[in-house]
């Protein structure tokens, strides 16, 4: 009696913590929202989605250039990442030797424990000079950005994308051998298609790890709030004008820093509904 | 049966542990307002490391009066003294018109210095061709008179600039921009330090900073013909000089009022000068 009663109220603990853990993030979004929208509705959305001059301690809250840096920074950080990470998901499931795998994976691993300022060191130091000096502009760049994420989004694109190709069925690749396909031909034209979901899975999600990363962004993108025009001009994300004002920020310039978390909570939300359909669908299949 | 119930004792500790992270997260926000009688100063991260230095000096004298020094940015220093959340309010910038009812008392004068690359031949730079550089106006340091490249492939300006909201910003804002808005095609920084590493490495930039923190991997030039140094600024002749200031609400308390006598001091204003700044006669404005 006395041990059921201990284990009902270890059960009432355990839901307990779960919940809270549950209710921090409502409390975030809900925090977010209140210090967020309010501004937003009384310029209008349109003046903070649509506008395009960032002076927010002169009245001028236009997130469009930051949106659409944003938007740009992540899709050439997938054009890097992509055939770079498929490559190495499918080498890892496929391909490579036991003894090989057991290498490159740990290496991979390691590289996502890698904090982001040393990421972001790193393009201060080698890719920034390199862009300045041999392709000219400032360095500080659009495209300094998107090689530092397309390398920082790396692990997350490889270990999902190869768990999606190891979890098709065993009997689809000795199905395509049997007739008479050779490996490559096995992997391209029957694996990959029937880890199309998970796959998709992979990339959105590293879409959103690089559509949040902050400080490696700020240290080597130059921060300028303008919508680039070229690789090489600098540019701002929603992430760094964030980060970048948040400590000397007060009053409405404040609020229109949790108006710019607004938008991207909603990006990230969009992001990551996209991968949730995109895995169950996929498991469906 | 034991194994059961190491289970047990498992899940106490589990509910235990997780009961100690709650209070963890909940404590803190509760407690607030007891934090005995140290004298709390907050504000301008370009103050800080001045009253960092004295305060430890201040403690070695007086080891029963306890000093704490926040950051947080000017207006974070002129709230906090305005709320009381702070003894003393640190500014790098002058008080607004809605911000006079504080006592300001200044405790050293710092001067904004224009940088560029040890490389870069010129020498001096009007407010006019200042204010053209970071209007947008002036692109190219052909059209300042530098002949031929500075070690670049073009001789593109690079503008380096501070983030919306730095007290350094808008000292220079009021000193040379006037009513113009900065270009927001211009290089966007959160740090003196980060300014300073861009136009030390990057042969066509030119940035602001604070005089301390200028040193030989940058060249500061003259403004209007006047070097930036401890003689111009005591003298008033550069013009961009900007006090340190210590805000209280009403007339400060005891203890505020000791410190600032020994900020204003001999030993005071001996740390001053060795933080780089210009000393002050003592008198308050």
């Amino acid at each position: 009696m006395r041990a059921r009663r201990g284990e009902a109220l270890i059960e009432r603990v355990l839901l307990f913590l779960a919940l809270s853990a549950v209710a921090m993030l409502g409390l975030i979004a809900v925090f977010i929202f209140l210090q967020g929208l309010p501004i937003m509705l009384e310029h209008g959305p349109g003046s903070f989605l649509l506008g395009m001059r960032w002076a927010p301690t002169k009245g001028g809250f236009g997130l469009l250039p930051m949106i659409l840096s944003s938007v740009i920074v992540t899709l050439g950080a997938m054009v890097i990442a992509v055939p770079l990470g498929l490559a190495c998901a499918i080498f890892l499931s496929e391909i490579a030797p036991r003894r090989v795998a057991n290498l490159v994976r740990p290496a991979i691993q390691l590289l996502a424990g890698i904090p982001s300022v040393v990421f972001g060191f790193i393009g201060i130091l080698i890719v920034v000079p390199l862009i300045r000096n041999y392709l000219g502009g400032p360095g500080l760049s659009v495209l300094a950005a998107t090689i530092i994420l397309g390398i920082m989004v790396l692990p997350t694109l490889i270990s999902i994308a190869e768990d999606a190709i190891e979890a098709v069925p065993k009997p689809y690749k000795e199905g395509a051998m049997a007739l008479g396909c050779t490996h490559s031909q096995a992997i391209f034209g029957v694996m990959l298609p029937a880890a199309r979901g998970g796959i998709l899975a992979a990339i959105i999600l590293a879409m959103g790890r690089a559509v949040g990363e902050t400080m490696a962004v700020i240290m080597v993108i130059g921060n300028a709030a303008i919508i680039p025009q070229s690789p090489l001009d600098p540019a701002r994300t929603l992430t760094s004008n964030i980060a970048l004002e948040m400590g000397y920020a007060a009053g409405e310039h404040q609020k229109a820093l949790f108006a710019t978390g607004v938008v991207l909570f909603v990006f990230i939300m969009i992001l990551n509904s996209v991968a949730t359909l995109r895995v169950v669908r996929g498991d469906r299949r | 049966m034991s194994r059961c119930a190491a289970m047990t004792r498992a899940a106490q500790l589990l509910s235990l542990c997780g009961g100690f992270a709650w209070l963890c997260l909940v404590l803190p926000g509760c407690g607030r307002g007891g934090h005995g009688h140290a004298l709390v100063l907050a504000g301008s991260t370009s103050v800080q490391p001045i009253a960092e230095l004295i305060a430890e000096h201040y403690e070695l004298e007086h080891h029963d009066r306890p000093v704490n020094v926040q950051g947080g940015g000017s207006t974070a220093g002129v709230k906090a003294a305005t709320e009381g959340a702070a003894d003393i309010g640190m500014s790098s910038r002058k008080l607004k018109d809605d911000e006079k009812d504080l006592e300001a008392i200044a405790i050293a004068m710092d001067a904004v210095a224009l940088v560029v690359n040890p490389a870069n031949p010129i020498t001096d730079l009007s407010k006019e061709q200042v204010a053209g550089i970071y209007v947008g106006d002036l692109t190219r340091w052909g059209e300042l008179g530098v002949e031929g490249l500075i070690g670049g492939r073009t001789d593109a300006i690079t503008v380096v600039t501070r983030e919306e909201g730095s007290g350094t910003r808008s000292a220079f804002e009021e000193g040379v921009m006037g009513k113009a808005d900065i270009s927001p095609r211009a290089l966007v920084q959160d740090s003196t330090g980060t300014v300073r590493a861009i136009v030390a490495s990057d042969p066509n930039a030119i940035g602001y900073i604070s005089l301390g923190m200028v040193t030989s991997e940058v060249k500061a030039v003259t403004y209007n013909g006047v070097l930036p140094c401890e003689q111009t600024v005591e003298s008033g002749a550069y013009a961009l000089a900007r006090p340190f200031l210590f805000l209280t609400r009403g007339a400060p308390s005891r203890a505020a009022q000791d410190f600032i006598d020994y900020a204003l001091g001999v030993e005071g204003q001996r740390l001053v000068v060795q933080a780089g700044c210009v000393p002050v006669g003592g008198e308050s404005e």
